[in-house]
């Protein structure tokens, strides 16, 4: 059985034997199609297997050129940055790099504090309130005095200004207008969420690690 | 369109390598015998001018390559030592960043041309797809050079722009942070800008390839918009063309030497001159020229569409303005090619090129400017002077009985004969109504032009009157305003009613024109003279 099958399929697929004599394939695809109506013949496994095979091969070969483009593992390194809290005076603000990035470390007053817990139930338009903001990466409760916050505008990414130019005495953003108040919630403008959070834990009493 | 060959090898040489390869043959019948329409107008040497920004744009930057440095400590000041120190550095440096308008310029006059006499129409609408590929790419380009000199506005462009890509849902983050390297624009991400930066030109000068080899395929289209019906309708390349063409070139050349010689950096912005600082956003981020009608579309969706918040549809909308181009030849179902013989689409034709300018206008604005208002901007603060204040907690027993309590709280104040109560809320279930009992009650009004500076006054009558009144009621009145994000709104909503409602109609219910019987008949074969 095995071996009708395998002299058919020597037969009829050779480009030599008689069917195909004095006439050119010019193809691929015209070869293939001289089995038109016949059963799946082991050309066609070869074919598909030949084909996938390549198209994995051709995927594996493009991945690293792709993937070169992610973060380096220097950059990715670079993921912490530790800041030395006994600095800053109350009602000031540093701003640190983190990844790259600026972020706010912020030491707010009892006003500020104040001001930031009673807009808790205020109409937001990204509830949250103050004390979930604070909280640290490992969940424990933050400290009221402290706040760190990534800062860029979660409308298109510029550095809001500290409080100038803020109805709400928190920070606003030059470049299309948006207002942030002392717990650095949108209240007014175009973005879309309040400032976000920046993960950090406090090591001990006067320093915090972000990232 | 182009016939056989009529290329014949004069000398030895040339016969022997024609037969090896026919180079000369190819040059002579793209450049020298190609038949070009008699009727040409000066709007269709755009094309030579185009073909010289981009030979100008490679030139100039595989030099400035040459002296500039792609690391963000360095890459400010080496552009500024091409400036000062680099011989001939200046010269290069502004032709380079000055042709980028250039080229620019020309090339949205060389989209108003196709768009208004129909050249995106069959059998050209490869030609025209072709043409919206160089188009992205040049804007592409456009952005990552902009991002090398390092300067504020190149960094906080690339910010905004790579932002951008972080709407997309799903993917947007990984995409972001692929495309910067990192958690933000920095070293990689400049590094990664200044290669492809020199990589898309070549592939900009391959589609261009494809462009004139589809053009000499199809064949120009012309003012008339009607097919070239024998070889009398036609002149060869070499000279017509190729001299009106230069002599076009000459005008252009001298409005961009004006600006290199003249004013170099007067189309671009003061603040690319300060080094980029990621802790400090300029006052402003607007994107190059060019590119503010599509900025302008951007911020013009400053309102959630069903579940596609504001910040994506932005983005929708901005790309949809470039794609629509590229469905333009099967959206448009006017036979007629010429808006020549079009005479309502040509009056929407105008009004687009006019809305585009407005368009253009209005990304360079602050968005809430203020254009128009049906009135100033009032407030009445109504406060009580003197009188005895009574405070008095008010608990809820839950967060949703709030409302009841607070309201029972100044109820029950107003009972004792308070004139004026509030309620300051201090927890979910906890808050303090306040009353004033006696006293006289008074009201001021303020006005202002914008809401900020409403708000200004209402805070200075607040210190003016200071402890006199325990609080204030303040009452806002709002009036209708006419911003520059309305006007861009009403301007985008015409960009894409211009194309996806206007022509797909107008295609169907305009009676064009009349074509006149010199062009619509060839009068000569007629006469048998031809």
């Amino acid at each position: 059985m095995l071996r009708r099958r395998a002299a058919r399929f020597a037969t009829r697929t050779s480009l030599a034997s008689a069917p195909n004599q004095g006439r050119e394939i010019k193809s691929v695809a015209e070869a293939a199609s001289a089995h038109a109506g016949e059963d799946t013949t082991r050309r066609d496994f070869i074919y598909i297997a030949a084909g996938a095979v390549g198209a994995v091969g051709a995927a594996a070969t493009i991945w690293p050129f792709v993937d070169q483009m992610n973060p380096a593992a220097d950059t990715r390194a670079l993921s912490t940055t530790e800041v030395d809290l006994s600095a800053i005076v109350l009602g000031q603000q540093i701003k640190v790099m983190w990844q790259g990035k600026p972020v706010f470390v912020r030491h707010r007053t009892a006003d500020e504090i104040s001001r930031a817990q009673r807009d808790d139930f205020a109409s937001l338009k990204d509830p949250q309130s103050d004390a979930e903001r604070l909280v640290q990466e490992d969940g424990q409760p933050g400290r009221p005095e402290w706040l760190i916050l990534q800062a860029s505008c979660t409308h298109l990414g510029c550095v809001p200004t500290f409080v100038e130019g803020s109805s709400f005495g928190g920070w606003f953003c030059p470049c299309h207008g948006s207002d942030y108040d002392t717990s650095g919630r949108i209240r007014r403008g175009p973005a879309p969420a309040n400032l976000l959070v920046a993960p950090y834990l406090f090591l001990n009493d006067t320093s915090i690690r972000i990232g | 369109m182009s016939g056989p060959s009529t290329y014949e090898p004069a000398s030895g040489f040339t016969r022997w390598l024609d037969k090896r390869l026919p180079i000369i043959r190819l040059a002579h019948d793209s450049f020298v015998a190609y038949p070009t329409p008699r009727n040409l107008n000066y709007w269709w040497t755009f094309g030579a001018m185009l073909s010289l920004c981009l030979v100008t744009q490679i030139v100039t930057g595989i030099v400035l390559a040459m002296h500039y440095i792609p690391h963000v400590d360095m890459a400010f000041a080496s552009v500024q030592r091409i400036e000062r120190d680099v011989p001939f550095g200046w010269l290069i440096q502004n032709i380079h960043a000055v042709g980028a308008s250039m080229f620019f310029l020309a090339v949205y006059i060389h989209m108003f041309r196709g768009l208004y006499y129909g050249s995106y129409k069959a059998p050209r609408e490869i030609l025209w797809i072709l043409g919206c590929i160089i188009y992205l790419l040049m804007v592409v380009t456009g952005f990552l050079g902009y991002t090398l000199p390092w300067g504020q506005m190149s960094f906080w462009g690339a910010t905004v722009i790579t932002n951008i890509l972080g709407a997309v849902p799903l993917v947007g983050e990984s995409i972001q942070v692929w495309i910067r390297g990192g958690g933000s624009i920095d070293q990689p991400t400049l590094n990664r800008f200044f290669s492809l930066h020199y990589l898309l030109p070549f592939v900009i000068a391959g589609v261009v390839a494809l462009h004139v080899w589809a053009l000499h395929e199809a064949g120009q289209n012309n003012p008339a918009g009607v097919d070239v019906k024998s070889k009398a309708d036609t002149v060869p390349f070499t000279p017509h063309a190729t001299i009106k063409d230069l002599f076009a070139v000459v005008l252009f050349l001298i409005l961009f030497a004006t600006f290199v010689f003249y004013m170099p950096n007067a189309l671009g912005h003061a603040d690319n001159f300060i080094p980029a600082n990621p802790l400090q956003t300029p006052p402003e981020i607007v994107p190059e020229w060019y590119l503010l009608p599509f900025y302008a579309i951007l911020r013009a969706f400053d309102f959630n569409i069903g579940p596609i918040d504001s910040k994506l549809a932005g983005v929708i909308g901005m790309f949809a303005s470039i794609g629509v181009l590229f469905v333009l030849p099967w959206i448009d179902t006017s036979r007629v090619r010429s808006m020549r013989y079009r005479p309502i689409a040509r009056q929407f034709f105008l009004i687009f090129v006019v809305v585009c300018f407005i368009l253009g206008w209005c990304g360079g604005q602050n968005p809430g400017l203020i254009l128009a208002k049906a009135s100033d901007f009032t407030a009445t603060l109504t406060y009580v002077e003197g009188g005895q204040v009574v405070t008095q907690p008010v608990t809820a027993a839950s967060e949703a009985q709030f409302d009841d309590a607070a309201a029972a709280a100044r109820e029950a104040l107003t009972a004792q004969g308070a004139t004026m109560t509030a309620v300051t809320r201090e927890g979910a279930t906890t808050a303090t109504a306040t009353g004033v009992i006696g006293g006289t009650q008074a009201t001021r009004t303020v006005s202002g032009h914008t809401a900020d500076e409403m708000e200004t006054l209402i805070q200075e009558v607040k210190t003016e009157i200071g402890a006199g009144a325990a609080f204030f009621s303040v009452e806002r009145r709002m009036p209708y305003t006419f911003t520059v994000t309305t006007l861009s709104q009403l301007a985008t909503f015409y960009y894409f009613f211009f194309f996806l409602v206007l022509l797909p109609l107008l295609g169907l219910r305009e009676k064009p024109g009349r074509v006149p019987d010199t062009i619509a008949k060839p009068v000569l074969t007629e006469q048998g003279a031809a």
